[in-house]
Parts: C-alpha cells; structure tokens; sequence
C-alpha cells in the first residue's frame, strides 16, 4: 500500500483584483490553476522527485501533501502517522530568538531531554553542545542540519523537502544530499523531494515526476528517466543541464519561455515550445497514458 | 590585454583590526575571452567585480595592488572619472535583473537613456540603435516591446533588456556577476549562448563571476578558482576539469551532482570555508585539505605556474 497517494488533486489561487475594482470594470474572478488534477503514489522507503522550473507547480503539490494548502479538488491521502517539511531557506525557517534546543524539541509532543535533542544533533552531523546556541551562530549548511534534526525529531515517515539545498553552496550542498542519502538508509525514511536541479535529482532518486505548468508531463523510476527521457519537455530539460563532462554533445537551443499560467495555451501547455506539435496537440490536452502525457509519444511519432 | 589585475588587495578596517577580503589577486582577460570566476560565497569572487568597476563600498578600500584597463591604470581614478569608464568602457550585468533597471521608464527609455550619455548620437539615431540591439540580444519584436516597462517582461526577457543596456555603449570589458543564477536552466542556457556570442562578434573581455562551474565549462575559455580571497587556481577550462591541480578544486569538481544512473555519494569537503576575520595560517585550505602536510600550516602557497596553468599549492613546488 503506499504510504502517500494523490488522486486528480487540483488547487486553484483567486488572484483577482479587489472587489470594487472588479465590479467597476466589470471584470470576472481570475483563478489561477497552479496544480491541474495531479495523481501520485509515494511508497515507503523510496525518494519521490519533483522537477520542474519556476512556476511548474512543484512547491504547491509539497503544501497540498502537508496540508498548509487545502485541495480545490481531489483527495490526498496518507497512511503513515507523521510527515515533516524541510523548508528552502534556513534563514527563514528557525526562528532567530529561540536556542536549537528549543527549535529541535519543539515537534515533539513529550517535551525532549537534552540528552534526546544532543543525540539527534549528532545524528545530523552537528555537536550535543550546539543546542545551547542560537542560529545566527551558524552557517547555513549547519541551520539546514538543524531543520533536518528538527524534522526528525516527530519521528516522521514522510519528509517533504522543498528545494533543501538550493541555498546552499555546492560543497555543503553535497554534505547535506549526503546525510539525507544516509538518514533514509538508517532510519527508513520516505522523501518527496522537490527540485530544480536534475543533477541534484539524479543523485537522490528512485523516482521522477517531471512537472510544466501545473501537471505531471512524465514520471519515471530515475535511472529510466535520465536514460531514456520520453516527453519533449524532459528531453529539453536534460539537454539544458551545461555539460561537465566537456564531452562536446551538442546542445539543442531551447527556445520560448514558459507561458503565463494565468493563460495558458489551449491544448497541451507544451505545445508553443515543441518541436513535435501538430493540431492535435493544439486543441486537445493529453492524458497520462503509460507515465507520458503526450500525444507524439502515445501516438508513436517520437 | 583587456583587463590586468596584479596583485589586488583589499581591506575593510573595522574596530577589531583589518579584514583582509582580497589577497592579491591576479588575473587577465585578453579581448574576446571569457574568463570565468568561480568560488563558493564569502570567496571573494562579487568583490573582486566591484573593485574593478570602481564600486567597492565603504570603508572597504583597495590596499595594494593596480587594476588596467587596456593598459592604463583604472584602480586610482577620481569617482567622477570612473563613472565615465563605467557604462562607456566597461558594461556590467547583475544577477538579479529588477535591481539594474528603473521601473518607472520603459525600456526604450532606459536604452536612449544610456546611448545618448556615452555617445554622440542625436535621438532618432539612439532610438534606431536601441531597437538594434534589442534584437541583438534576442527580444522578440523589439519595436512592440520599445514602450514596455520592466515589469512586462519575464525574468529571461528582463535579463536580455540589461545586457542589451550593459552593451549599449560596445564597452571593451564586461562584468556579469551571477547573471544566470536567478534563471530557470532553459532561460539559462539562452543567455549563456548569448554572452559567448557577444564576445565572440564584438571581442569585448568578458568576465563571468558565478558560483555554477556548469555556466563557466559552457561559456568560458579559462577559469580562476577563488577561495578565501585568493585565486588557488587559474588554466583553460578543459584541464581545470578535467585534472583539477588545487585539492580545493579537486573537491569542489567531485561535490557538484552530475546526471548519473544510479544514486551515488558525492565527494564532499568536510567543513566550511573560514570566516574572513578566522583565516588560519599558512594556506587557507590546510583545515580542510585531505593533502596537508608540515609547509601547509606554516607558509601561505602563491600561485605556481604548472603548464598553462597556476595553482596556489605546496603540493606543485618544484622540490
């Protein structure tokens, strides 16, 4: 049974102008769809991804799955105990007046030892001592070590991460993706894992759902995905990754941005920046057949 | 040679003594190259950029060292004359671009603005010459776009408006600090294709300070790692990767993910780099540095030539 599963959830933001304006201009309520009937599975133990750029809906699928955002439509549904969150920014998430003591114990539901908070501090690499101090005391790998120690303080199944090292430099990006490899290993831990970074991604991974605009265009165990990408969108993605390797692959030109989610394109949201639309692709919008939702895919053109 | 730093030193006095941000520098870009800067935050690499725009901010302040441009010394000119260079000479892009272009003008506006100010050009001219470079740097139908305003424009297409801005005045170097960071990887890659164009049909100096060797291996010919206000290494991109000579280098190459099959530990480097009042004796790296050894501790390396390239390290002394 899977531990977290979304069934065609949706959620709509009304970002009209105010009321009186509204009504003077005569103007309709906008909504915004930022997450468009998404369905997933999370099983226990592995690490779910989600990529996609800025806009894509990714951070919004995380809220809906812990709850700060309610569905407009769809259920989610989890059948573990806990879940926690791992937030981007590790300067906005502790809370710059309490001491790590208090901000580790405070998910706990018996007020922690300081033997418990010491022992979990280890765990994430940092010193038993370190509870005594506040965060601006520390780097922000370390303010990232504090709220993984802090997540795991619940005792959760689930952990959502929103882009947990983003913020980070690459060396210390590497030692947090590191320790969160590790922890799941030793404690069993289940991710969803929300990424820009396929890189990152592919580090991490058991499986990947690629998101555009709101929907789930691909998803895929990790290894299938980053060697045989199917929808045109993934295979942009990974062919915008720069080249480390010098290996002088040529690099496709991606042209176009994507579209304003407050008007999207008729059809397949893609279909301004492929190379593959056709009509079809234009009026129709594709559904997820086989993991791919894509008309050139199901159709065999690609 | 477009630009020469030699040797650049650059303090912030503060009550409890002086910090020692930058500790001689040396670096040179050479007309129509891309020389990339690379290094974590806090290594140096923004304020390497602002001291040769002539922008450091007080009481930081330039303590040894010359900074040329094409030859002549730029590093001690009064701020009115620097002021001229910049924009005219030199063109600057920023990571974030809100922060490079006024709200309250539309674009068109902002590029006649800047031509007229650094050449002799009446307004119909200036008009004709934006629109050109508009459509140099890859705005659709830039005559429609003329009258927008920054926000009409999407974080990409905003970026595009500040390098066309950056070379309004066809400056022989420029500086973009970051200008990709705030970019999603497909945008990224537009404006990647674009400076290495620029540089290339226009032979300005380009110098790419960002914290994503991805960008540098796409765009640059040579690459100078920063570390702790120091280059600890500085060659043609290819060798940099490919053999890393600095034990900095070598891990900072091994820590950054690559597309792989399988889920795999990355190479880290254990701690963090010091702060710039907490800088241990000998080489900044030895805390560390998994190759330390006795000279380490003691005496800071200078950058020794192997090849074509230099790397800061005892490890390449000739014995």
């Amino acid at each position: 049974m899977p531990l977290l599963s979304l069934r065609a959830v949706s959620r709509d933001f009304d970002v009209s102008k105010p009321w009186l304006e509204r009504a003077l201009e005569r103007e309709p309520r906008r909504l915004l769809r930022a997450v468009d009937s998404v369905d997933l599975e999370v099983n226990p133990g592995e690490t779910l991804a989600l990529v996609g750029e800025s806009g894509s809906g990714k951070s919004t699928v995380a809220r809906l799955i812990v709850g700060l955002y309610a569905p407009t439509s769809g259920t989610v549904s989890f059948s573990g105990r806990r879940m926690q969150m791992i937030f981007q920014d590790p300067y906005a998430s502790l809370n710059p007046r309490w001491r790590v003591h208090d901000i580790v114990a405070e998910p706990m539901r018996i007020l922690k030892t300081k033997k418990e908070v010491g022992e979990l501090l280890r765990q994430v690499g940092l010193a038993a001592e370190d509870a005594e101090r506040y965060p601006h005391e520390f780097s922000g790998g370390q303010r990232q070590r504090i709220s993984i120690a802090r997540a795991l303080a619940g005792e959760p199944d689930l952990l959502v991460c929103d882009e947990p090292t983003s913020a980070l430099d690459v060396s210390v990006q590497a030692q947090i993706l590191n320790l969160m490899t590790e922890l799941q290993r030793r404690l069993g831990l289940t991710y969803v894992f929300i990424s820009h970074n396929l890189a990152v991604v592919s580090q991490v991974a058991d499986r990947v759902g690629v998101m555009y605009l709101g929907r789930i265009v691909e998803i895929a165990p990790a290894r299938e995905l980053f060697s045989h990408p199917r929808h045109p969108y993934t295979r942009m993605l990974l062919d915008a990754v720069p080249d480390l390797a010098l290996s002088g692959r040529p690099r496709t030109p991606v042209a176009g941005e994507v579209p304003n989610p407050l008007d999207p394109p008729s059809g397949c949201a893609f279909n301004p920046r492929c190379p593959h639309a056709n009509e079809r692709c234009r009026t129709e919008k594709p559904a997820l057949i086989d993991n791919v939702a894509c008309h050139a895919v199901a159709e065999g053109r690609i | 040679m477009t630009l020469e730093v030699k040797g650049l030193k650059v303090e912030f006095p503060s009550r409890r003594g002086t910090l020692t941000a930058l500790d001689g520098i040396s670096l040179s870009i050479e007309r129509g190259e891309v020389l990339g800067v690379v290094g974590e935050s806090g290594a140096g690499k923004s304020l390497t950029g602002l001291s040769i725009i002539g922008l450091l901010e007080p009481p930081g302040r330039i303590a040894a060292g010359e900074i040329l441009l094409e030859g002549k010394r730029i590093d001690h000119l009064p701020p009115e004359e620097m002021r001229r260079i910049r924009g005219r000479r030199i063109g600057m892009v920023f990571q974030d671009p809100l922060t490079s272009l006024n709200p309250l003008f539309t674009i068109g506006q902002q590029l006649e603005e800047t031509i007229v100010t650094h050449l002799a050009l009446g307004k119909a001219a200036a008009r004709e010459r934006a629109l050109s470079l508009l459509r140099e740097v890859g705005i659709p139908a830039p005559e429609a776009r003329y009258g927008n305003y920054p926000h009409q424009f999407s974080g990409g297409m905003r970026q595009r408006v500040v390098i066309a801005l950056a070379i309004a005045a066809e400056p022989v170097l420029l500086i973009a600090d970051e200008p990709t960071t705030a970019l999603d990887v497909s945008i990224q890659a537009q404006i990647i294709t674009l400076l290495k164009r620029l540089a290339r049909d226009h032979g300005t100096a380009v110098m790419l300070i960002t914290h994503d060797m991805g960008v540098i291996a796409e765009t640059s010919q040579r690459v100078a790692v920063m570390y702790a206000g120091r280059v600890v290494e500085v060659g043609p991109v290819r060798e940099v990767i490919k053999a890393p000579l600095h034990p900095y280098t070598v891990g900072l190459m091994g820590s950054i993910p690559k597309i792989s099959m399988e889920k795999t530990r990355l190479i880290q480097i254990d701690g963090a780099m010091p702060r710039l009042n907490a800088i241990p004796p000998g080489c900044a790296f030895n805390p560390r540095c998994p190759k330390r050894f006795a000279r380490c501790l003691a005496e800071r390396p200078d950058p020794i030539a192997v090849g074509a390239r230099a790397a800061a390290c005892w490890l390449h002394a000739a014995s």
